[in-house]
């Protein structure tokens, strides 16, 4: 679909401002002066990191800002609309109709308390589009486009009786109906899992084609974007880095910044840590038969059980990956581990010390060996605490440091974390994402632990800031002579950290595999699935997979 | 097929709830009123009653046989609707609550059709124009309402519309409702003062509530579909917010019930408050034990009924 359209664009976008008002009453300005044109039937990635203001542009195209936000200056033009210079009566009149929205999270995005037809329709019943019979049938053809099941009666539920990968195919069925000549898809497969969004790619990019209309591809995720856009915008701290054709920004990026997102994408591996057979002591973690779930309990075992029969063993100085998809017990397996779920069943071993079941039962000295650290370090971290006394507390807990010994540690912690000394003396709110992650780790670091369970620790942080997490982990390995277990959906972050990777599946290890091996390796068909899922930073990857679609109907829940 | 008995299941045990709770209400209410200071039968038989004939008149009215069976016979009774005979005057205390119930009953009514939709409008309203001179003008009205005690709003309606005016007649109950007119201007004084307190918590709640959905994705998604200001907030928003709102106003209109004491009292309205306040003067234990039971079955039916709609409003529970 390569366009080399010189007709008039579509859309034009020139020297565009935004401001924003900050909580502390301070104007900053986050879009600086932004170009760009997008020709009929063309799609456009914006890609950047959070904060880069791509979300921010794109729907500044429908005329619209967060609260806070204002257009400053410069000139949108949509067809025949001047978004900047319209009233707020033009504006609602063009969207839905010209320009419409995909958003990132369908589940949020559809009123919990109407069925899905009435609010999938409503772009029609709005702008009087055509007679509500009518805008019924179009949508069932389009939910039958874009390949969702029972395409004449998904309408009739409500939004929580459908999967997260169907009520995204459904929000683009509600972007769809009143035939735009622009769609704005914001973040749309970010939510979902890798398997579930190889087919809303698909689907979308069918949608699109036979619509003929443009698009505007809002990610952080170069790969997903190789596969759907023409061409690409990067943009960082709301300025415009490069612009090209997809092939061109993968394969030939002039920008350093875009090459610096490149290099993010694929971690550097690493070699493997051989099981070092002389001094070769107990393994440092040993699970054996653990089984776990929640729930009131009946007879010895919880209503909703989620592990069955785990086993593994971790050998000292080695890291174990544990990937899988959402709802497949890998979080709940971290948290068994440590004690905050007790398992009902099987045993935890830690350097041969088999551990009480729940964490009230255990000893000062067997909490310290083994630390965890979640996801999200927002919520992880205590708001109303300063830096110092967040990782002070378990110096005291555990060492009974305090007074100058305790801050002398902490400066020396922040140190190993690559953190300024005179951080400690902040609140969390005042940290950078990467920077309250990094803090997280040195709480976890504090305990002077020799097992570290990290959950999804790079998740929820940008493509460059996580690649620098990792090389600090590999470092803390090297210096402290620490084990991982390290849960993550992205296969790339495991293979870059760990030697050994399990598979799970609804709860289930289905396969362990050798992490530098592991597409090579993999026999059951559940991790090869999952492996030949992930995208990849080629144009062309989407349109060349094969997958056996039984295989999809076994193992995905939609 | 389990999803579709849910509902029930949520309204049955939230019925069953509210029976439990009654049954504990009514206990809490029997002996709270038992260990009042006082003796019934010294009480009404004076300062020179000899003890045998006090100890008659305990035996007589049933008053020497254990808390716990008195307890029990008042329940049953309560259940067959029989509250009682007044220990002062003799005569049945359903008789004596019924014309007063049926008072308060009135008010009430006057009141919440008078308030609710007026509340509802401003707090939606106001959180529909967030941020304007009208939503700064309602909350700081609604701060004032809540910050001038009812006493002080009645008093001062008194002394403007009754005594300088001459417009509305200071008492309601006494004068001739011979006539709509006059109907108006007896109940204009404590409607408006009732309506004023219990108004100003729901424009609050509502506001509230409404602005927490407005501010959720789906309501933004709303917005980029083309729908006007008002399809967001009536459509979208408020549907979602119904059961926070259905809470808010349950509880300020179970106040019109007990808690409109000093409003029957300025204006000398013969509500069941004003009778409980005479009951607990002369001792006379069925009749606050009754008319306490009644706030109580109020409140709790008004709470229940909000608790319903919350359950059956949300479809994740339908």
């Amino acid at each position: 679909m390569s366009q080399t359209n010189h007709d008039t664009p579509l859309v034009s976008v020139r020297d565009l401002k935004i401001g924003a008002v900050t909580d502390a009453k301070r104007k900053v300005e986050i879009i600086k002066g932004v170009d760009f044109d997008i020709a009929p039937g063309e799609i456009l990635a914006l890609i950047g990191e959070s904060g880069s203001g791509k979300t921010t542009i794109a729907l500044s195209l429908m005329g619209h800002t967060r609260p806070g936000c204002s257009i400053n200056g410069g000139r949108i033009r949509v067809g025949n609309n001047n978004v900047t210079a319209m009233t707020t009566r033009q504006r609602a009149a063009m969207r839905g109709t010209e320009v419409s929205y995909v958003p990132q999270s369908a589940a949020a995005a559809f009123n919990p308390s109407q069925r899905i037809m009435d609010q999938v329709i409503e772009i029609s019943t709005i702008h009087n589009l055509m007679p509500k019979a009518e805008a019924r049938a179009k949508a069932v053809e389009l939910f039958r486009a874009l390949a969702l099941p029972n395409p004449d009666t998904i309408g009739d539920r409500y939004p929580h009786q459908v999967s997260g990968g169907q009520l995204q195919r459904l929000s683009a069925a509600m972007a769809l109906i009143g035939d735009p000549r622009l769609v704005i898809f914001d973040e749309p497969t970010t939510a979902l899992d890798v398997t579930t969004q190889i087919e809303v790619l698909r689907a979308f990019k069918s949608a699109m084609a036979a619509g003929g209309c443009a698009g505007v591809y809002v990610s952080h995720d170069l790969a997903v974007v190789a596969q759907i856009a023409d061409r690409i915008v990067v943009l960082r701290g709301g300025e415009v880095q490069e612009v090209g054709t997809s092939e061109q920004i993968l394969n030939a990026p002039q920008n350093a910044y875009t090459k610096e997102l490149l290099a993010a994408f694929e971690p550097a591996g690493r070699t493997p840590q051989p099981v070092q057979a002389s001094d070769r002591k107990k393994p440092i973690l040993e699970v054996t038969n653990l089984h776990a779930g929640y729930g009131p309990i009946r007879n010895g075992a919880p209503v909703a059980k989620i592990l069955k029969d785990v086993n593994f063993q971790l050998e000292p100085g080695r890291n174990l990956g544990v990937i899988g998809e959402s709802g497949s017990g890998k979080s709940t397996l971290a948290r068994a581990i440590a004690g905050i779920l007790p398992p009902y069943r099987g045993s935890v071993l830690v350097d041969g010390r088999e551990l009480k079941p729940d964490l009230a039962s255990r000893s000062k000295e067997d909490l310290r060996r083994t630390q965890i650290v979640f996801q999200l370090a927002d919520t992880a971290l205590n708001p109303g605490h300063s830096i110092a006394n967040i990782i002070g507390r378990p110096l005291t807990f555990y060492k009974g440091l305090r007074g100058k010994a305790r801050d002398a540690r902490v400066i020396e912690l922040l140190d190993m974390v690559h953190l300024p000394a005179n951080m400690r003396h902040r609140l969390p709110s005042e940290l950078s994402g990467g920077q309250k992650q990094r803090v997280n780790l040195a709480r976890a670091l504090a305990a002077e632990p020799e097992l570290i369970l990290c959950d999804e620790i790079t998740s929820a942080l940008d493509t460059v800031v996580a690649a620098a997490i990792l090389e600090l982990l590999k470092e803390l390995q090297s210096e402290l002579g620490l084990s991982y277990m390290f849960i993550s959906h992205d296969l790339s972050t495991v293979e870059a950290i760990c030697d050994d990777v399990l598979v799970m599946h609804k709860g289930v290890v289905v396969e362990a595999l050798p992490a530098s091996k592991m597409s090579e390796c993999a026999t059951h068909p559940y991790s090869r699935l999952l492996i030949s899922s992930i995208p990849k930073l080629d144009t062309g990857w989407l349109a060349s997979l094969e997958q056996d679609p039984d295989l999809i109907a076994q193992f995905s829940d939609r | 097929m389990t999803r579709s008995f849910l509902p029930y299941i949520l309204v049955a045990q939230r019925l069953g709830i509210a029976f439990v709770t009654l049954i504990i209400v009514s206990f809490a209410v029997f002996f709270a009123t038992a260990m009042l200071p006082g003796d019934v039968a010294e009480i009404l038989l004076g300062q020179a009653a000899t003890p045998e004939a006090v100890a008659g008149l305990r035996e007589a009215m049933g008053l020497d046989e254990p808390a716990l069976s008195r307890f029990v016979h008042w329940l049953l009774g309560l259940a067959q609707g029989d509250m009682g005979t007044s220990y002062v005057n003799n005569i049945e205390v359903a008789e004596l609550i019924g014309g007063r119930l049926l008072n308060s009953l009135r008010l009430a009514a006057v009141v919440t059709l008078v308030s609710v939709p007026v509340a509802l409008t401003l707090g939606i309203c106001a959180a529909m124009w967030r941020g304007s001179i009208f939503d700064r003008l309602v909350s700081l009205l609604t701060i004032f309402v809540v910050s001038v005690p009812e006493f002080m709003v009645a008093t001062l309606a008194v002394l403007v519309f009754a005594v300088w005016l001459g417009w509305l007649p200071a008492l309601s109950y006494g004068v001739e409702l011979d006539s709509w007119s006059a109907m108006l201007r007896a109940y204009a004084m404590p409607v408006i003062s009732l309506s004023l307190v219990v108004s100003a918590q729901m424009i609050r709640m509502s506001r509230a509530a409404v602005i927490e959905t407005i501010n959720t994705p789906y309501v933004e998604m709303a917005l980029l579909k083309g729908a006007s200001l008002s399809r967001m907030v009536l459509r979208h928003a408020l549907p979602n917010a119904l059961g926070p709102i259905a809470n808010a106003v349950a509880l300020s209109l179970s106040y019109l019930v007990g808690g409109v004491i000093i409003v029957e009292t300025i204006f000398n309205y013969p509500g069941v408050a004003k009778l409980m306040v005479d009951a607990v003067s002369t001792r006379d234990l069925p009749l606050i034990q009754s008319c306490a039971m009644i706030f109580c079955v109020s409140y709790l039916s008004l709470i229940t009924l909000a608790d319903l709609i919350a359950i059956l409003s949300n479809p994740r529970l339908r």
